[in-house]
C-alpha cells in the first residue's frame, strides 16, 4: 500500500508537513501524493470525526433501510445514483438480504428527516417502502471510541 | 519522625532506587509532557487474547492452577518454543509459568546463587538485573557492550571479564535499552565459552519476536547449551500483555524443580485468568503480534533518522523498541542532558546511566508511542538543541 495512504489510515492526526517528515518525503512531496490518490479516484476525501454528541447537538441521524423494485426503472444504480444526490445523504450502500438499500442521512430535525422520506425518497419510482432508524448514542465512530477517556490512565508515563 | 529505617536490612538499605523512579515522579506531574520514557507496548492487548481472559472468568475460572502452570498452558508454551526457537522442553518437568520474565529471572538467580556466587551480566541492561544479583548476596560483574559494536555482546569482553567464583550469565537479546541483538557467529562463540568455564546462562529472550533485521537466534538452540540454558520469555512485549504479568522458563528439569521451589512458596502459580489469555496469544497471536513489530519498525526508521538529522548520533536498534542516541555532542551527561530537557522542552527521555554505566553518554527514547507523539518530541529536542552550543 502506498505509505502516505498507510500513515492517514492509521488514523493520527498529522499534517502534511508531519507526514512528510516521518516518511523523510518532504511536504510537496506527500501534498503530490494525495493530490494523485484523489486523482486515481482512490482517496474520496478527508474530513475530521466529530464526536456524534457534540455534532448532533443539533442535527439528528438515522439509518433507512430502501426496498426497491427494478423493473421498468432500469436497475440498482440508477436509483441508488439518485439518492446519493441528495445533500441529505451521508452514505449509501447497495446490501444483501432483507432490503436492498442502506442509506444514511442527517438532518436538522427528527422532521427534516421525515419529510425526506415521504417527500423525497417515497416518491422516486422504484422505491417500495422504507424502514427508517434513528441514531441515539454513539460509542464508537469510524474506529475512534467515543468516550475513551481513561482507557489507559494508570499507565506510567515512564517505566523500565 | 519514622525511624523504621533500622529494619531494613542492610544489603536492602544500601541498594540503589532504579533512576527511573525520579524521572516517572516528575513527568506524572508534568501536564503537557512527551514522553519517550514509556517501556511497553502502546498498543492495548489484542482483542482476541482480553476476550479469552473475560470468557474465562466468566466461566468463573478463578481458582489456583498447577504451581507450574495448567498443563494447557505449559503445552502450548512447549510447541511455541519448539518451533519458533528450537529446542524442546517436556511441559511436566522442564517448563514453568511465572508473573513475568521479572519473576522468572529473580527466582532462577535465588535458587541457583549462593552467597558469593559471581554473575556476568551485559551493559547496558535492563534495571533489575544487578539487584536481583545483590539481593541474592551474590555479585554482579558487568561486561561494557559499545554504540560501534551496536551493542552486540563481544565474546572477547566476555572472556576478558571473567573471573574465578563466576557461576551464571545474564543474556537478553533484542536487548533494552539499546535494542542490541547476537548473531549466530557471536552466540557460538559465546557457548563456547560457557561450556568452557562451566556457566549456566539466563536468557532473557522478552524482545525476540520484536527483532527487526536478521533472524532472532536462541543461545539454548546451540549444540551443547540446552542443558546449561534457562530460557526466560513473556507475552508483556510481543503480544502487549504486560499488565497480564505473565510470564515462563524453559530449562533442565533440575534446575526449573529449584526455581519451582521458591516458585510455590513465594508466589503459589501465575493469575489463571492470564495463564488463559496467554494459551490465546501462544495459538493465534502470531498475526497481531507481526503487525505491531511492523508499526515499531516504521517507527524506529522514523525516530532514529530524526536523531541523526539533530545531530544526536544513533545507531538503528536491531530489535525492541528503544532508539539509544549518543548525547555526548551536547556536552552533557545523560541526567543532565535528560533533566534539562525535561525541564526546558518537557520531553522525557531516561538517562543511559539508569541501565548500568556503560550507558553513560546516551539517553533511552522508546518508539512504542504514537507518531505525533514522536514528532512533536523530535521538534522539541531540536529546539533544545539549538539553544545550547555544541561541539
Amino acid at each position: 500500500m502506498n505509505s502516505v495512504l498507510k500513515l492517514i489510515l492509521d488514523g493520527e492526526a498529522l499534517d502534511t508537513a508531519q507526514i512528510g517528515k516521518i516518511l523523510g518525503l518532504g511536504a510537496e512531496a506527500v501534498d503530490r501524493e494525495l493530490a494523485a490518490l484523489r486523482q486515481q479516484g482512490v482517496l474520496l476525501g478527508m474530513r475530521p470525526v466529530l464526536n456524534p454528541s457534540y455534532e448532533s447537538e443539533h442535527r439528528v441521524r438515522a439509518v433507512i433501510e430502501i426496498k426497491i423494485r427494478t423493473e421498468g426503472v432500469g436497475g440498482f444504480d440508477g436509483i441508488a445514483e439518485r439518492i446519493s444526490s441528495f445533500e441529505q445523504v451521508e452514505s449509501c450502500y447497495l446490501m444483501s438480504g432483507g432490503y436492498d438499500l442502506l442509506v444514511v442521512v442527517t438532518a436538522d430535525n427528527l422532521y427534516k428527516v421525515a419529510g425526506f422520506v415521504h417527500e423525497r425518497l417515497a416518491r422516486i419510482d422504484g422505491v417500495q417502502g422504507t424502514s427508517t432508524h434513528f441514531f441515539l448514542r454513539a460509542y464508537k465512530k469510524d474506529g475512534f471510541i467515543v468516550n475513551a477517556e481513561g482507557s489507559r490512565r494508570d499507565q506510567p508515563s515512564v517505566s523500565p | 519522625m519514622d525511624s523504621s529505617g533500622r529494619f531494613v536490612a542492610r544489603h536492602v538499605a544500601t541498594l540503589p532506587k532504579s533512576g527511573i523512579r525520579d524521572f516517572f515522579a516528575i513527568v506524572s506531574k508534568m501536564k503537557d509532557a512527551v514522553s519517550l520514557g514509556i517501556g511497553e507496548p502502546d498498543f492495548v492487548t489484542p482483542y482476541h487474547i482480553r476476550e479469552a481472559a473475560i470468557s474465562s472468568l466468566e466461566k468463573g475460572r478463578t481458582s489456583y492452577t498447577d504451581n507450574r502452570g495448567t498443563q494447557q498452558f505449559r503445552e502450548e508454551i512447549s510447541r511455541y518454543v519448539a518451533k519458533n526457537y528450537g529446542p524442546e522442553y517436556d511441559p511436566e518437568t522442564e517448563i514453568l509459568g511465572t508473573i513475568g520474565v521479572s519473576e522468572a529471572l529473580d527466582i532462577l538467580l535465588r535458587s541457583t546463587l549462593n552467597p558469593g556466587d559471581k554473575v556476568l551480566y551485559h551493559e547496558p541492561c535492563y534495571v533489575s538485573y544487578a539487584p536481583s544479583v545483590t539481593l541474592c548476596h551474590a555479585e554482579a560483574i558487568p561486561i561494557r557492550t559499545v554504540a560501534a559494536d551496536q551493542f552486540a555482546l563481544d565474546p572477547a569482553a566476555l572472556r576478558a571479564a571473567w573471573q574465578p567464583g563466576c557461576k551464571l550469565l545474564i543474556l537478553n537479546f533484542p536487548t533494552n535499552p539499546t535494542g542490541g541483538t547476537a548473531d549466530r557467529a557471536k552466540l557460538e562463540a559465546i557457548a563456547k565459552f560457557a561450556i568452557e568455564k562451566d556457566l549456566l546462562v539466563a536468557s532473557d529472550e522478552i524482545y525476540s519476536e520484536l527483532t527487526f533485521e536478521g533472524d532472532h537466534v536462541s543461545i539454548a538452540s546451540l549444540p551443547g547449551m540446552r542443558e546449561r540454558t534457562v530460557f526466560l520469555h513473556g507475552f508483556s512485549k510481543a503480544f502487549a500483555m504486560t499488565g497480564f504479568r505473565i510470564g515462563y522458563a524453559c530449562g533442565p528439569a533440575a534446575v526449573i524443580d529449584g526455581m519451582l521451589k521458591v516458585h510455590q512458596y513465594g508466589i503459589m502459580c501465575a493469575p489463571i485468568m492470564s495463564q488463559e489469555a496467554a494459551v490465546e496469544a501462544l495459538r493465534n497471536g502470531r498475526d497481531s503480534m507481526l503487525h505491531m513489530r511492523d508499526k515499531y519498525r516504521e517507527r524506529r526508521d522514523f525516530i532514529v533518522r530524526r536523531f541523526n538529522e539533530l545531530g544526536l548520533k544513533c545507531h538503528l536498534p536491531r530489535g525492541a523498541f528503544y532508539a539509544f542516541p549518543d548525547i555526548t555532542s551536547t556536552g552533557m551527561d545523560s541526567m543532565t542532558f535528560a533533566q534539562k530537557l525535561l525541564e526546558q522542552q518537557k520531553v522525557a527521555m531516561v538517562p543511559g546511566t539508569a541501565f548500568g554505566a556503560a550507558g553513560a553518554g546516551f539517553c533511552r527514547a522508546s518508539f512504542s508511542t504514537s507518531y505525533e507523539k514522536i514528532h512533536e518530541a523530535g521538534e522539541r529536542i531540536a529546539r533544545f538543541l539549538d539553544a545550547i552550543p555544541r561541539r
